[in-house]
């Protein structure tokens, strides 16, 4: 990702070869480039992400809404709240079932399918991955809802197929055993793109010649997969797993559109009861609890992950 | 010399594959041509099923092609709900949350990538930290900041918290890290201060990065849907995804044809733009592995 003969050292000014200047212009011309951002940012994400913890110490409901200084704090009271609610643990649950079924099915599919387009064809590759990318691009709830009529009892193409070589389809999404794993491979099918594209393009920086060692050394297919494809692309492949896992923990349209969350709760993620907690009961000092556990958990999954992958990775190397 | 510094052309898989493997592989292509059906089937289903008159949904048996293509669930789509306005909110909004990010994340970008100021580690430190935030956390403050703001229910309140984001300026300075200190040192010795730097060599130098970003920023705002269904609570400020979500989960839950012809009208505009400048979106993530 960088060509350090090229670049100046960015710890700081003074180790730099070109031009080593440093002062209150410097400073007056850094900031006029970053001033836009900045305040837009302070304002809208960095501000917000502070009040929410403020908020969730607090129990801000709709009548605090005209006078927020107003609310009354009530200390840890949400988050004790929180790890006693049934509810929550019930949403996490889903959420991390989703998660430890999602992730790798995704990953595992996007993987094939990478392998396939750059080991085992050499024609039409561009078509290919178009096709394969084309449900990433597209709307979370469009794909919902058109899933929520393909997964219809009576008249969804999945049923309607199941009876015509004469198996009576399920209630898919009305089903709790069934309704997450629907969810799941609707999520699988739409992300598996994202995951081909980055795979194909860490394939490609594989050199070539490690496969023809591999063939001289007489490896088959499944063979220069395991033994070359797989170890140099761990970075990627790990790198994939961080960026998937934090997406899927964040859950929400696909239960929003095509569930509610139900039957029995089966499908219901941590985001979507932050949701109902914030703007359906509006219980907003509640809510924010909810959404800084689940900011924690991300934060430590991300955290162990990206320790996991710091020595030996490419595309973390651009996140420093 | 070259522009951006080229890694060495390392052999690689594509540019060797070929001849000996090209026999035998029939059956990868025939499974890849299967997996390319599952992928399109359910846009076509949309399709189908977009031309299809409710009556017709309640046949039995179910058909796959409609009976007569009608363009019904369309007309009721754009005259009894109000379709044009939802296309034109998240039109409007997608526009210019696009041009923010396309202006003001390349700034602080080249900030973070060329030059020498107090404060930079920091601002890159918290950029780099909100990456990973989950959207979820900002959505109650930013609501109760725009209730108390009035904005609930206006554009500003849509567009605001999204006119920068952390992605685009992670995305340029990347690119304009590997932007030789020459090329700037060279307009610098010519007299040309760093904003006439910035906007004469460095954007030029930057489009294929601003065209990524650009695509993606439009892309992640017209498909947006928590923080627009929280801040657009009157119908007349609802964006397509809040509109589409609303109807299907609510009055309309059952009127599969309206449903799937609203799908088709949020999808395609979508789907013309990838395919269009699929390059630079699938180019984009790959050297970035970023963003949905």
């Amino acid at each position: 990702m960088t060509a350090p003969a090229l670049v100046r050292r960015d710890v700081a000014g003074r180790v730099a070869p070109v031009a080593p200047r440093h002062g209150w212009r410097q400073d007056l011309i850094g900031w006029s480039f970053a001033a836009p951002f900045v305040l837009l940012f302070g304002i809208f994400m960095a501000l917000p992400i502070l009040a929410a913890l403020a908020l969730s110490f607090t129990s801000f409901g709709l009548r605090d809404l005209e006078n927020p200084i107003g609310t009354s704090v009530v200390g840890v009271q949400n988050y004790v709240d929180v790890f006693a609610d049934p509810k929550f643990w019930k949403s996490l649950g889903n959420t991390v079932y989703f998660v430890l079924v999602g992730v790798p099915l995704t990953l595992v599919l996007g993987l094939v399918i990478a392998n396939a387009l750059s080991r085992g064809i050499t024609r039409f590759r561009t078509a290919f991955r178009v096709g394969y990318y084309l449900p990433v691009v597209t709307s979370i709830v469009a794909i919902a809802v058109v899933w929520r009529f393909l997964l219809n009892p009576d008249v969804g193409l999945i049923n309607v197929l199941l009876q015509n070589v004469g198996v009576s389809g399920p209630n898919w999404l009305a089903d709790p055993t069934l309704a997450m794993p629907s969810i799941i491979a609707m999520a699988a099918w739409r992300n598996l793109g994202f995951a081909m594209v980055v795979f194909v393009a860490g394939m490609q920086a594989i050199p070539v010649m490690l496969y023809e060692a591999a063939a001289i050394d007489g490896a088959g297919r499944w063979q220069s997969f395991r033994y070359v494809t797989l170890p140099m692309l761990r970075p990627t492949i790990l790198f994939m797993l961080v960026i998937t896992t934090i997406g899927y923990l964040q859950l929400f349209e696909e239960p929003f559109v095509m569930t509610d969350g139900g039957p029995l709760d089966a499908t219901l993620s941590v985001t979507m009861y932050m949701y109902q907690q914030g703007f359906e009961f509006f219980h907003q000092g509640y809510a924010s609890a909810i959404a800084y556990v689940l900011f924690v958990i991300v934060a430590v999954v991300a955290f162990l992950q990206f320790r996991f992958l710091r020595t030996d990775d490419a595309p973390m190397e651009a996140m420093r | 010399m070259t522009v951006i510094p080229a890694r060495a052309p390392a052999p690689t898989i594509s540019a060797s594959a070929g001849g000996a493997r090209a026999r035998g592989t029939w059956w990868i292509y025939l499974l890849l041509i299967l997996g390319i059906l599952l992928m399109v089937g359910p846009f076509l289903w949309m399709l189908l099923g977009s031309l299809k008159t409710q009556a017709e949904f309640l046949a039995s048996p179910p058909t796959f092609l409609p009976n007569a293509a009608s363009t019904d669930n369309y007309e009721r789509l754009f005259t009894q709900l109000d379709f044009p306005r939802f296309f034109f909110n998240s039109s409007l909004v997608a526009v210019i949350v696009t041009v923010g990010n396309v202006l003001f994340c390349p700034m602080l970008g080249f900030a973070l990538a060329k030059l020498q100021w107090r404060g930079k580690r920091l601002i890159m430190g918290l950029v780099l930290a909100t990456l990973m935030v989950p959207a979820g956390i900002t959505l109650i403050p930013n609501f109760v900041l725009m209730a108390n703001l009035g904005l609930v229910n206006t554009f500003p309140g849509l567009i605001l918290p999204f006119l920068v984001l952390p992605f685009g300026v992670f995305l340029t300075r990347q690119f304009m890290y590997g932007i030789p200190d020459e090329l700037l040192e060279a307009a610098r010795i010519d007299g040309a201060n760093e904003w006439r730097i910035f906007w004469q060599v460095v954007i030029p130098l930057s489009v294929p990065v601003l065209a990524t970003l650009g695509i993606l920023t439009f892309l992640g705002s017209w498909n947006s849907f928590i923080y627009p269904l929280v801040m657009a609570q009157e119908p007349e400020m609802y964006t397509l995804p809040v509109a589409l979500a609303t109807f299907a989960t609510g009055d309309h839950q059952s009127d599969h044809g309206m449903l799937m012809a609203g799908s088709v009208v949020l999808v395609v505009p979508v789907l013309i733009v990838f395919i269009l400048f699929q390059r630079w979106i699938t180019e984009g993530i790959a050297t970035t592995g970023l963003k949905g």
